[in-house]
C-alpha cells in the first residue's frame, strides 16, 4: 500500500509505470475481478443448491413457506444413507468404476498407439488418415446410438455394461486420439532419432521418451475419456435396463424419480456423489489438461 | 574406432536431389568437417551416415562394413544435435547413460562411464540436474557427453554450436578440437561456419547443391582452392574478386585490372598459356592487400577511393568500390585511410588467384 501511495503522489517513478498505465491496470483488475465473480457465483449456485437440498429433510424440501437457499428444519443425512444401505447406487457406483476403468485403459493405448504411428512413423496417407480419425468424432451421439445398438444387440451385449465399454472407445478415441498426435507432434523429431541412435526401438522410445515428454497431453487425454465414460447419459438409458449394469447417470435418474414423484433430496446427494470423482480428477490435475490442449491446439 | 568410406552416395526427396553422387573416404581417427551453405547437401549426408535417411544410392560403409540398411542402433555412431536433443524428463546422468542402460550395461560400468565423461567435460556437478536448468553451453556439454560415454566407432556432430552465442561458440569449439585430440575418434562433423570448419578440421569437405567442390587440409583450401565458389567460401573477410584480362607483352603475362592495377604473372609453369588474350576473374584475399609502403618485389600498387573504413584495433578493414563490386582490403591500424580521400594499396602479385568466369575453375 505505501508503494502504490508513493508511487501514486510523485510523477511516475524511473521503475514504475505510468500513472495513467497503473491507473488502467487497476480498472482492468477491479473489471475483470467483477467478471470472474459474477461466473463463479452463476456456475456454482447449483452445485450449492443441490449441496443444500440434499442435506434438507424431505418435510422442507416440500414446504413452500421456507428459504430455499439456506437449511431451515435442521440437517439430515438420511438421502446419503437411504442411497448408499438402501437403495442400487453402490451397484451403480461400481458399474461405473468399472466401466470408466475399461474404457480408459482402452482409450489410451488404442490412441497413444495410433497417434504415435500417425505422427511419427512416415507413411502414405498418414494425414489424411489423421484428419479421418479427427472427422469421425465430429458424427454426433444421436446420430450413432441407432446402427450401434444393432451392432452391439449382434454382440448380445444389451442389457450389460460392456455394452458401454464397446461403445465408448468409439467416442473418446478419436478425440484422444488427436489430442496425442498434436502433443507427439510437437516433440522435436531430434529426440526420437537421439533415441533411435542410443538403441531404442519403437516401443522403448514411445514408453521412455514420448509418453514422460508427453504427460501433459497424455493426462489431458485421459481425463477427457474419463468425463465422457463416467457422465455419458444417451448409451446407458438405451442400451441398459436391469438394476444389476446400471449405471450412475441414468441409474441415479430412474431409481429416485418414480413416475411423476421426485425424490429430491436423493436425487440432489445422488448427483452430487456421482460428480465427486470428476470433481476431484479435474481439481487435481487441471494445469496438466489446460497445458495439454492448448499445446494440441497451438501446433501448426 | 573406424574409417568411414561414402561410395557414389545419392539422396533424392522426392524430386529434389539433396545428395548428388558422393564419394568420399574418412580414415580412421581423422576430424572432417562438412561446410557449405545452406541446402548443400552436408546435414543430409550426416544424417544418412547416422541411418537417419535412407540412401537412394551409392554405398556407406563404417569400418569395411556396409551399412546402407544397418539401423541407426546398430551402427556404432554417437551423434550430437544442433539443438542438443536432451531428454527433458531425465536428469543429465539419467541422459548420458540412456544409451547403456538400453544396452543392459552392468551399472557399475555405467556410473564409471558417466563420472569420466562428466569429468572430461567439466559438467560432474550437473549430473542431477535435468536440461531445462542448464543453459546452451551445459546442454551442449551433456550432449556431448550422451555421445563419449557409448564410446562409439564415430562421432557424427550436426551444427552442433549454430545455438550458441558467438562467445561460446569459440569456447566450445576449442572444447570439441580437445576432446578430439584426447580422445581420437572418428568425427564427422557439419557446420556451415567456415571458420569452425577451418579450426576444427583435419581435413575440410566443401559441398555446393549435393556435390563435393573440394577435399583438402584448412591450409590447402585457403591456399589453393580449386573454385571460385571455395576461394569466396573459405576465409573471411571474403575473397575479392575482379574481372582482369590476361595479356602477354615481351614474353611475359600480366593480368590487366582495368582502373586498378597491373599484376605481373609467373608464367613459367605455363598453365596460363592457353588463356591469354581472355577475360578472366582475378581473386586476392583482403590480408593480401596492404597499405602501399613503397616499391617492393611481387607487389603492385593500385590508388583506390575508400567507401568505408573499420578499425578492429588488431588490423582495419578498408572497403572500397571497383567496378561495381565492394572489395575489401586488411592494413595496418597505424594506417590511417580516410573514407573518400586517395588510398594506395598494395597487392601481393604471388596470392592472386585467376579464375576461369565460364567453369568458375581456378587456373
Amino acid at each position: 500500500m505505501a508503494r502504490t501511495g508513493a508511487a501514486a503522489a510523485g510523477a511516475s517513478g524511473i521503475f514504475g509505470l505510468p500513472a495513467s498505465r497503473r491507473r488502467d491496470r487497476r480498472w482492468a483488475l477491479v473489471a475483470a475481478y467483477f467478471a470472474l465473480g459474477v461466473f463463479v457465483v452463476f456456475f456454482l449456485f447449483p452445485p450449492y443448491y443441490m449441496l443444500v437440498t440434499s442435506f434438507k429433510t424431505n418435510e422442507e424440501i416440500a414446504a413452500l413457506d421456507t428459504n430455499p437457499w439456506i437449511i431451515e428444519k435442521g440437517v439430515t443425512t438420511e438421502h446419503y444413507t437411504g442411497l448408499l444401505t438402501d437403495s442400487a447406487f453402490p451397484t451403480y457406483f461400481l458399474n461405473t468404476i468399472i466401466v470408466t476403468l475399461c474404457v480408459v485403459s482402452i482409450t489410451m493405448v488404442v490412441s497413444v498407439l495410433a497417434a504415435y504411428g500417425l505422427s511419427r512413423l512416415r507413411f502414405w496417407g498418414a494425414g489424411v488418415l489423421a484428419t479421418g480419425v479427427f472427422l469421425t468424432y465430429l458424427v454426433p451421439d444421436t446420430l450413432l446410438f441407432v446402427p450401434l445398438f444393432k451392432i452391439v444387440g449382434a454382440l448380445g451385449l444389451l442389457d450389460t455394461y460392456w455394452a458401454l465399454v464397446l461403445v465408448y472407445p468409439t467416442i473418446t478415441v478419436p478425440f484422444c486420439t488427436w489430442i496425442m498426435i498434436g502433443y507427439f507432434s510437437s516433440i522435436p523429431r531430434e529426440l526420437d532419432e537421439a533415441a533411435l541412435i542410443d538403441g531404442a526401438n519403437h516401443i522403448q522410445m514411445l514408453l521412455k521418451v514420448f509418453l514422460p515428454v508427453a504427460l501433459p497431453g497424455l493426462i489431458a487425454a485421459t481425463i477427457f475419456a474419463f468425463t465422457v465414460s463416467w457422465a455419458s447419459f444417451i448409451y446407458p438409458l438405451a442400451y441398459i435396463y436391469s438394476d444389476d449394469q446400471m449405471v450412475l447417470t441414468v441409474g441415479t435418474v430412474t431409481t429416485l424419480i418414480k413416475g411423476d414423484v421426485f425424490h429430491w433430496g436423493g436425487l440432489m446427494a445422488g448427483a452430487l456423489m456421482a460428480a465427486a470423482p470428476p470433481v476431484i480428477v479435474y481439481a487435481f490435475l487441471m494445469d496438466y489438461y489446460i497445458a495439454g490442449l492448448t499445446s494440441g491446439a497451438t501446433k501448426g | 574406432m573406424a574409417d568411414v568410406s561414402l561410395a557414389a552416395l545419392r539422396k533424392t526427396f522426392d524430386r529434389t536431389e539433396a545428395v548428388r553422387g558422393i564419394d568420399l573416404e574418412i580414415e580412421d581417427n581423422e576430424l572432417v568437417v562438412l561446410v557449405g551453405p545452406s541446402g548443400c547437401g552436408k546435414s543430409t549426408t550426416l544424417r544418412m551416415i547416422a541411418g537417419l535417411e535412407e540412401v537412394t544410392s551409392g554405398e556407406i560403409r563404417i569400418g569395411g562394413e556396409l551399412v546402407n540398411d544397418v539401423p541407426p542402433k546398430n551402427r556404432d555412431i554417437a551423434m550430437v544435435f544442433q539443438n542438443y536433443a536432451l531428454y527433458p524428463h531425465m536428469t543429465v546422468a539419467e541422459n548420458m547413460s540412456f544409451g547403456l542402460r538400453l544396452r543392459k550395461y552392468p551399472k557399475g560400468e555405467i556410473d564409471r562411464r558417466v563420472t569420466a565423461a562428466a569429468d572430461i567435460l567439466g559438467i560432474a556437478e550437473l549430473l542431477g540436474r535435468r536440461p531445462r536448468q542448464l543453459s546452451g553451453g551445459q546442454r551442449q556439454r551433456v550432449a556431448m557427453g550422451r555421445a563419449i560415454v557409448r564410446n562409439p566407432r564415430v562421432f557424427l556432430f550436426d551444427e552442433p554450436l549454430s545455438n550458441l552465442d558467438a562467445k561460446l561458440r569459440g569456447q566450445m569449439r576449442t572444447e570439441i578440437k580437445r576432446l578430439h585430440q584426447r580422445l581420437r575418434t572418428t568425427t564427422i562433423y557439419v557446420t556451415h561456419d567456415q571458420v569452425e570448419a577451418m579450426t576444427l578440421a583435419d581435413r575440410v569437405v566443401v559441398m555446393r547443391d549435393g556435390v563435393i567442390e573440394q577435399i583438402g587440409p584448412p591450409g590447402e583450401l585457403y591456399h589453393r582452392p580449386s573454385t571460385r565458389f571455395v576461394a569466396g567460401f573459405i576465409g573471411s573477410p571474403a575473397m575479392n574478386f575482379v574481372g582482369c584480362r590476361l595479356v602477354e607483352e615481351n614474353g611475359a603475362l600480366t593480368a590487366r585490372i582495368d582502373g586498378l592495377a597491373e599484376v605481373p604473372i609467373d608464367g613459367t609453369h605455363g598453365r596460363y598459356n592457353a588463356h591469354v588474350g581472355r577475360s578472366l576473374v582475378a581473386g586476392f584475399r583482403p590480408e593480401h592487400i596492404r597499405e602501399w609502403r613503397g616499391a617492393e618485389d611481387g607487389r603492385v600498387r593500385c590508388a583506390v577511393t575508400p567507401d568505408v573504413v573499420e578499425p578492429l584495433g588488431i588490423e582495419t578493414m578498408v572497403y572500397f568500390a571497383h567496378d561495381g563490386a565492394e572489395l575489401c582490403a586488411r592494413v595496418l591500424p597505424d594506417s590511417n585511410p580516410e573514407p573518400g580521400g586517395e588510398f594506395s594499396l598494395s597487392l601481393e602479385a604471388r596470392r592472386m588467384h585467376l579464375i576461369d568466369p565460364d567453369t568458375d575453375r581456378v587456373l
